[in-house]
């Protein structure tokens, strides 16, 4: 028998735009071949641009964007879908073959109740009558450990969280008892202890419905707990494919080793954490006349260290960040620098005490200006705080460009031309040409691939070698703060949970948050999800 | 997030009602000022009735009579506020030229304007609507390219040269509409219809093209949302996704454009009402004005206003009810 999906010499294009306004034709995915059985989960996994979810969604036929499937097949039991006519597509797509997106909160219409969208296709598809797909959902909704499953559908997306919303999004997606759904990422946004929850809902459902799976994913930790067999890919095409077990624990190739053994950056952690250049005291803030946000947060920053701030997404981490900056005044406590103490507002802060904070964001894409040339972006803090001109400007920026790694022939370049990695290095040399003793990085890496974070991370602890800047480093990621920090800071809720050196932070006897924190995070071996959770009830059963 | 929303409506009204409320109020207060400017503006305005009425016999003591007569010697707060507090009762005074009743004369014209504008309102608003949804689903096709030329072309002849067009054509040439538009308190709803078939198709012509285009660009921009390639993905057909996805989140700009025609087709007939020959009260206040019959000119300006204001607080209100996340608090 065939198997249920077969996808060979699978070729994607798409349009580029050369700078003359020429367009061309590039090939994103370059003649993929594999097999997918009834019931199995098969991984994608790769970088941005190594064209996962555009086979994943030549999985439905679709091509996103200016993308067009240009050659091979995408068998689904033996049927070319991808030789059927739009109507015969629009009968395989929310009835054999469902897809479930990154972001469900995006992926949802706000204009309707979920249960109305849940049921949706299999509603239009016919496939069960209304009450029989209601009773469906709501059975789903039990799966996949939603609260009040009879009523959660009557919400709207707006009153469920976001890791509510992904979970609904994967009921969409089983409703109709479809054949093969495609994962988009779909843990990708959430919080570390939301992520691990949703993953083992969707494993437990695609175990208990028997639906066979696409997993795309950049985590190769997280695509390990589900999937089957691994499909590593790089620039569209296959770098390695094979069991889970032996992708994990023997890869063959070098590209998938690096996957494997990313974190190479490491540090010990300072000995000495008495003084301090940055100290905050009893800082508290809110949003206008909103909620408190910040209660009572009391850190310090010795010089040239670095200071880990983790929390889930509303823990306030960036806001701290905002108020040592001045751009939200604290409503009560003190920001100490350099042993003075800082004015509350922005505007009150002197050109020289602006130009000792420096900010690094997490998206450079929209942190760089898009109309001006490297030189311009990095020269711009030169002449502001340092009234550079000319020649000795020139020089500077690219004595920075050096220093990031850049070198010759990047200065005259546009930030539309440079890859996520060099706009970030950009935005580091920004900071770094005001000539500033503190660097707040908010999520630098965040939105970057594994290798290429990896890379900003060796250079930001090369230029504190180098410069003896300070970091304040907000992150989710427990193993960047393991890899580089000196010190910690855990948050939840606007409040300090944890603060101290890097080794007796993340040590146990841990308070119970930092407990959850620590043990969510995925670990790149099989059986890791049921080990956390088996632990994870031992302990709140112990309780 | 969740703190910030479940904080704000812990006491007092749901956010709904207040924001209603607010535009309420706001549009009470702005009727208010509006009122301030017209008679203001009115009083502003060179020219007197007396000198106008009385024509050649107008000698200063005659003048002075008049004057006297209709109380115009008085403070113009003393005026302001008893026209005012008469004009919120409905009573607007009497025609400075006929002598009768403002209020009177005013209803039936009102209630002739109103009834050309909601016939001109049913037909344009769902045909803008609808062809905008066609343009959105044909997007870059002939049909798309069609329904945009046809409707640019429609909009930028004035509006009193498309109702001479029509007159020559279906009225004189093929004879198979009435010239002029009269109607009668006599006709039945059939005659009506029939008598203002040309204004009303000259109205149409006028304000289709707004709306359709409003139609096409906010659906549009919703188009390229991510639940619209959920809804592709879910293998639902293309009319379905524009009408009951992407529609119900485009309500907003959509009604806002509606409203403004709306309000147009109301305020804006003076015009189409003097080529017709339509007993409405923009043929009534290009009367008045000529006359410089104050009270009358005051009392249309006021309505005009207050059918602007309502109007477009009905959109306000409307656009708020839209949205999911006022609708429904978390």
């Amino acid at each position: 028998m065939a198997d249920l999906l077969e996808v060979r010499d699978l070729k994607i294009g798409a349009h580029a735009y050369e700078e003359d306004g020429s367009r061309r034709e590039i090939e994103i995915v370059k003649g993929i071949s594999f097999d997918l059985e009834k019931g199995r989960v098969l991984g994608l996994i790769g970088e941005s641009g190594a064209g996962k979810s555009t086979i994943g969604l030549a999985a439905l036929a679709y091509g996103r964007g200016g993308v067009t499937i240009t050659g091979g097949q995408v068998r689904l039991d033996g049927e070319d879908i991808l030789a059927l006519s739009p109507r015969g597509i629009g009968r395989v797509r929310g009835a054999r073959v469902c897809y479930v997106a990154q972001s469900a909160a995006a992926a949802f219409n706000p204009a309707h109740k979920l249960g109305d969208q849940v049921i949706e296709g299999t509603l239009r598809h016919g496939i069960m009558s209304k009450s029989e797909a209601r009773a469906r959902a709501a059975e789903l909704f039990g799966i996949l450990g939603l609260p009040d499953p009879e009523t959660f559908g009557n919400r709207y997306p707006h009153q469920v969280s976001g890791g509510q919303l992904q979970r609904a999004m994967t009921a969409m997606a089983l409703c109709p008892r479809p054949d093969l759904i495609v994962f988009d990422e779909p843990t990708t946004a959430l919080d570390v202890t939301t992520q691990i929850d949703v993953l083992a809902a969707i494993k437990r459902a695609i175990e208990e419905t028997g639906t066979a799976a696409l997993y795309i994913t950049h985590d190769l930790a997280v695509v390990a707990q589900v999937a089957d067999d691994i499909m590593v890919l790089r620039h569209g095409e296959t770098v390695e494919y094979g069991p889970t077990r032996q992708i994990i624990e023997a890869p063959e190739e070098g590209y998938t080793r690096a996957l494997v053994d990313v974190r190479t950056t490491s540090k010990p952690a300072a000995t000495d954490q008495s003084g301090a250049l940055l100290r905050l005291e009893g800082i508290s803030a809110s949003y206008g006349s909103g909620p408190q946000v910040l209660t009572d947060v009391s850190l310090h920053v010795p010089r040239g260290q670095t200071l880990a701030i983790v929390g889930e997404s509303g823990s306030g981490k960036s806001t701290l960040a905002r108020v040592i900056t001045g751009l939200l005044p604290q409503s009560a406590g003190t920001v100490t620098f350099d042993g003075e103490t800082l004015p509350p507002r922005l505007a009150q802060r002197s050109k020289d005490q602006l130009r000792q904070i420096q900010l690094i964001y997490q998206m450079a894409d929209t942190a760089v200006n898009p109309r001006h040339t490297v030189a311009q972006i990095i020269g711009r803090p030169l002449r502001f705080y340092h009234g550079m001109r000319g020649k000795a400007r020139r020089e500077r920026v690219q004595e920075l460009l050096d220093q990031i790694e850049m070198g010759q022939g990047f200065a005259d370049r546009y930030p539309a031309e440079l890859s996520g990695g060099q706009k970030q290095r950009v935005a580091i040399a920004r900071a770094l040409a005001a000539g500033p003793e503190l660097i707040l990085c908010d999520e630098p890496t965040s939105a970057l691939d594994p290798l290429v974070a990896e890379g900003i991370l060796s250079l930001l602890m090369r230029l504190q070698k180098e410069t003896g800047v300070s970091y304040v480093f907000i992150t989710h990621d427990i193993a960047i703060v393991r890899a580089i920090a000196d010190s910690v800071a855990v948050m939840l809720n606007g409040r300090l949970q944890r603060f101290g050196p890097r080794d007796e932070a993340l040590s146990p006897p841990f308070d119970d948050y930092t407990d959850l924190l620590l043990k969510s995070v995925p670990e790149m071996k099989e059986g890791w999800l049921e080990e956390a959770l088996s632990s994870r009830r031992i302990a709140s059963g112990g309780q | 997030m969740s703190d910030a929303s479940s904080g704000g409506q812990r006491r007092g009204l749901p956010p709904v009602a207040t924001l209603i409320l607010q535009r309420l109020g706001l549009s009470a207060l702005l009727l208010i000022a509006v009122s301030l400017l017209i008679f203001v503006g009115i009083e502003a305005l060179p020219g007197d009735f007396a000198s106008t009425y009385l024509g050649q016999s107008a000698t200063p003591q005659a003048i002075a009579n008049i004057t006297a007569e209709l109380g115009l010697d008085r403070p113009i707060w003393t005026r302001y506020f008893e026209w005012l507090g008469g004009a919120v009762q409905g009573d607007f005074g009497t025609s400075w030229a006929s002598g009768q009743d403002v209020s009177a004369q005013i209803s039936r014209r009102l209630g002739n304007s109103l009834f050309l504008a909601a016939v001109a309102a049913v037909i344009a608003v769902p045909l803008a609507v609808g062809l905008g949804m066609l343009a959105v689903r044909y997007v870059d096709r002939l049909a798309d390219r069609l329904i945009n030329i046809v409707s640019l072309a429609a909009i930028s002849l004035p509006e009193f040269f498309v109702g001479y067009l029509l007159i020559l054509f279906f009225a004189v040439k093929f004879g198979v509409a009435p010239f002029p538009a009269t109607v009668y308190d006599s006709m039945s709803l059939g005659e009506r219809l029939g008598a203002i078939a040309l204004p009303v198709a000259t109205l149409v012509l006028v304000v289709i093209a707004h709306m359709m285009r409003m139609t096409r660009a906010a659906i549009l921009s919703i188009m390229s949302s991510q639940y619209i390639e959920t809804a592709e993905l879910k293998g639902i057909g293309a009319l379905r996704t524009i009408i009951h996805h992407a529609a119900p989140n485009a309500v907003a700009p959509i009604v806002n454009v509606v409203a403004l025609n709306l309000a147009y087709l109301v305020v804006g007939v003076v015009v189409v009402e003097v080529v017709f020959v339509y007993p409405g009260m923009g043929q009534y206040m290009v009367d008045a004005v000529t006359v410089r019959d104050m009270p009358v000119v005051q009392a249309c300006g006021l309505i005009f206003a207050a059918v602007y204001i309502l109007l477009n607080m009905v959109a306000d209100i409307v656009s708020i009810l839209a949205n999911p996340r006022l609708r429904h608090p978390r």
